[in-house]
Order: structure tokens, then C-alpha cells, then sequence
């Protein structure tokens, strides 16, 4: 996991991915990967393996399933920050929230009053599946970190 | 809920069987089984009375599990929990609807309710899972509203030779489809017995439009491997893990093979120490016993 830009950890299920983790030995590489600032996007059971709980990426803990079993799951049109007005169609399944964050994390989506869509330093994180549509502006917004970390690095190359 | 929101898509049904790749969906019959599955890496379990090996055995009609039982392994993991329902038996699934599993799997394993029509899926919700033998029954399926596809092997067995079978006629069969000319695609549709427009749609895409899973007789991890390398994107795993000599190990043996799957060294590491498989059957014997389970419902 060396001479990476940016590192995705994609939806699933959260415990498969955590017993994963474990199994491959990949957490001090992950670890190695945050700890130099190197941006990670985590969506739905991503975003629960990064949160306070689980590896500690963010500083918020995020609710399992908390939008209920898959008969709840749902699709919907919802404001982010930093994409424009357009609204973006969110696909949420069986979907968890984010329950609590600290004062540093940035809220860039609620729906119904509960967070989907936050940024805490290096991490961009997400309760829904931005890979489940064609709309790629969410995808732009880690595009841009992994660009600019890119760019810092190399400044302090020099 | 407002927003333009929707549910029951066919996107978020498919979407939960996108978020199972790469996984391994294992038979429980009890909550402490599904413990022990989550425990060693499953990405689902699939709630049954019986594991195939036991329905085989014993004969009788083999049905949906007792809703008790099911809500039990709800309550016990996290993971989705899917359940079986009997071909054609839309009442069983309306149960298992309102019982909130997570996708239904319309199962040859069960008696079939209906010797000539299958569940209309796309009256349902909750989404489903169903067997193929060749690309022809896949393509029934998806035109009664599937949103998984997986082979159906010859489940109870421990012997992969049926699901191998299966597995290379899907696969050949997209291929070939894949390779048609426009005009050619309502011979095809014909042929497979399947509706024009997913014919259209597989040989367009060159896939089926929906995850590809593996069943029917998995019993080692090399097996899953196999199943992997052959094209399946995830494997079922039945009778093989809780009819062995030691379930919780070989149920984590055969997550790291199916996730690991182009990597014989994690293989045989995963293989070492694993204790009995289950014992396996020969498929000629059920073919003269005319007790072949893959022949219901095509």
C-alpha cells in the first residue's frame, strides 16, 4: 500500500471488512497511510470501519443500519456542500448516520436531520453509495483532496 | 420521507447483492450458527430449517424456516439475513417480506410449490436471489424481476462438479450472446426461452445485469477458488461448512479463498489444518435415483 494518492474502503458489510482487516494484517499499513495525511474517501460500511469506533479516522461515531434493514433502504435527492445546487441522487442502503461528531468535523449532507456526508481532515466520509450512479461530482470532491495532498507533497519535495 | 425519495428500486435491490462481491454467504440454521458465520468473515447468512445435506437425508417436504427461527438470526448478527422460500411459493415469500429479511432466495433445495411458474419478484420489495443452470433459466429469471443470479450447483452434494458446470454455461452462454448481431438476438431470445429485451440488455453489456454468485457444492476452499476463477463474483456456501469437522474454522478458510481467490498461497495456507470436509456424493448415484435437485423449477 505504498505510492498511493488516495485509498477508497468501499461499502460492504462493516464486519466483514473489520474481520478483513484483521485477517490481512492491513491495519498499521492503513494507519501509515492516514498518519501522513493522505486522503481516504470511506462510503456506508467505510465510513463506519473510519469512525471513532473502528479505526478512529474521524472524529465521529456513525450508527449501523440506523436507517433500518434493507426494505428501508431508499434512494433520494439530497443538498451537498461543495457540489453546486443541483441536488445529488443519493442511494442509501441499509444505511447507517452519523450519530455524534466533534466540533472539527465538517457537515457537508444531513437527511432527515441526521449527518450523511461529513469531512474531517484528510477523511471525506458518506452514509450512502456514490459508485451506484453516474453522477460523479461526489467522487470530484476526493478527486480535488487527492490533488491537492498530491500537490503538497510535492512542494515539500523540493 | 420527501426529496423525491423512492424504495424498492431495482437499483438498491441489486445494490445490496453489489455490496456482497467478493463475499462468502453462508447456510445457518440456528442463531449460534449465525454467530459463528459472521464471526468467520461472512458477508450474509441464509436462514433454513434444514442445510441441504440434512433435506436430502431425510427426505419430506422441506419448507420455508419457522419465522421464530428466523427472527432469532436477525437478532443475533448484524450481517443481512436472507431466507429461502419454495418455487412459486409467493405466500412463504410475502411472509419473509413481512418479516423484514434481507433478500429472498427462490430456492430448487425447498419442495417446489409451483411446477410451472415461479414467483413474480417484481410484486415484491424485498429483493431476490435465484438458481440457474444455464444462461437460459438465468434470463427467466431476471424477466420475473431477480436481482441476483446464482448458480444452482447440486446442493448437499460437497461435490462442486454440477456448480462448475453451471457456472461455465452462463458464462460461455453471455459470451456467445455478447457476440450476436442485433438481428440475431430474437433466435437467441427463443432458444434461451427468455424474454427479447434481457437478451437485448446481457448482450449489450456483455454480463447480466446483476451480481453472479456461486452455489451447490462447495465444501473446500479450494473450491471457492474455482468457483471464483470460473467467473462467480461471490460463493453460497451450504451444507459444506456446518457438515465438516470444524465449521468456524473452515468458514474462515473459505472467505479468505474467496477473497483471495487468484492467490494459491493464501489458498493453501487458508487449506492447512482444517479437519474432516464433508463427506461427498457422487452425482451418477442421484442421477439413478432420480433425486437431482437442480431439475426443479428451470
Amino acid at each position: 500500500m505504498t505510492g498511493l494518492d488516495g485509498l477508497v474502503i468501499p461499502g460492504g458489510e462493516s464486519t466483514t471488512i473489520t474481520k478483513g482487516i484483521e485477517s490481512a494484517g492491513l491495519e498499521p499499513a492503513l494507519r501509515a497511510h492516514h498518519d501522513q495525511g493522505l486522503p481516504i474517501l470511506g462510503t456506508c460500511a467505510g465510513m463506519i470501519v473510519c469512525d471513532a469506533e473502528h479505526l478512529g479516522f474521524i472524529d465521529a461515531t456513525a450508527k449501523r443500519n440506523a436507517f433500518g434493514r434493507q426494505l428501508q433502504s431508499f434512494e433520494a435527492d439530497i443538498a451537498v456542500e461543495g457540489i453546486g445546487d443541483e441536488p445529488l441522487r443519493a442511494v442509501f442502503i441499509r444505511a447507517p448516520w452519523v450519530e455524534s461528531h466533534g466540533p472539527g468535523v465538517e457537515v457537508l449532507s444531513s437527511y432527515e436531520g441526521h449527518p450523511v456526508a461529513i469531512r474531517d481532515g484528510s477523511v471525506l466520509a458518506c452514509a450512502f453509495h456514490p459508485e451506484l450512479t453516474e453522477d460523479p461530482r461526489f467522487h470530484a470532491i476526493f478527486m480535488a483532496m487527492t490533488t491537492s495532498s498530491r500537490s503538497r507533497a510535492k512542494e515539500e519535495a523540493r | 420521507m420527501g426529496h423525491m425519495a423512492e424504495q424498492a428500486t431495482f437499483r438498491l435491490k441489486t445494490g445490496l447483492a453489489e455490496m456482497l462481491k467478493g463475499g462468502v454467504i453462508m447456510d445457518v440454521v440456528t442463531p449460534e450458527e449465525a454467530k459463528v458465520a459472521e464471526d468467520a468473515g461472512a458477508c450474509a447468512v441464509m436462514a433454513l430449517e434444514r442445510v441441504p445435506a440434512d433435506i436430502r437425508r431425510d427426505g419430506g417436504v422441506a419448507r420455508m424456516s419457522d419465522p421464530a427461527m428466523i427472527k432469532g438470526i436477525q437478532e443475533a448478527v448484524s450481517i443481512p439475513v436472507m431466507a429461502k422460500a419454495r418455487i412459486g411459493h409467493f405466500a412463504e415469500a410475502q411472509v419473509l417480506e413481512a418479516l423484514e429479511v434481507d433478500y429472498i432466495d427462490e430456492s430448487e433445495v425447498l419442495t417446489p410449490a409451483d411446477e410451472s411458474n415461479h414467483i413474480d419478484k417484481y410484486a415484491f420489495e424485498v429483493p431476490f436471489v435465484c438458481g440457474a443452470t444455464n444462461l437460459g433459466e438465468a434470463l427467466r429469471r431476471l424477466g420475473e424481476g431477480a436481482a441476483m443470479i446464482r448458480s444452482k450447483g447440486e446442493a448437499g452434494t460437497g461435490n462442486v462438479v454440477e456448480a462448475v458446470r453451471h457456472m461455465r454455461a452462463i458464462t460461455s452462454g453471455i459470451k456467445r450472446l455478447a457476440q450476436l448481431r442485433p438481428e440475431e438476438l430474437a433466435g437467441a431470445a427463443k432458444e434461451h426461452q427468455a424474454p427479447l429485451e434481457v437478451v437485448r440488455e446481457v448482450a449489450a453489456a456483455g454480463r447480466l445485469p446483476v451480481p453472479l454468485f456461486c452455489a451447490g457444492g462447495i465444501a473446500t476452499p479450494a473450491d471457492a477458488a474455482l468457483m471464483m476463477q470460473l467467473g462467480a463474483e461471490g460463493n453460497f456456501v451450504g451444507s459444506g461448512i456446518f457438515k465438516s469437522g470444524d465449521p468456524a474454522r473452515r468458514a474462515r478458510a473459505i472467505v479468505e479463498a474467496t477473497t483471495h481467490f487468484n492467490d494459491p498461497e493464501r489458498v493453501a495456507a487458508a487449506s492447512i489444518g482444517l479437519g474432516k470436509a464433508m463427506p461427498g456424493l457422487e452425482i451418477g448415484d442421484l442421477v439413478a435415483e432420480d433425486a437431482l435437485l437442480q431439475n426443479r423449477g428451470a
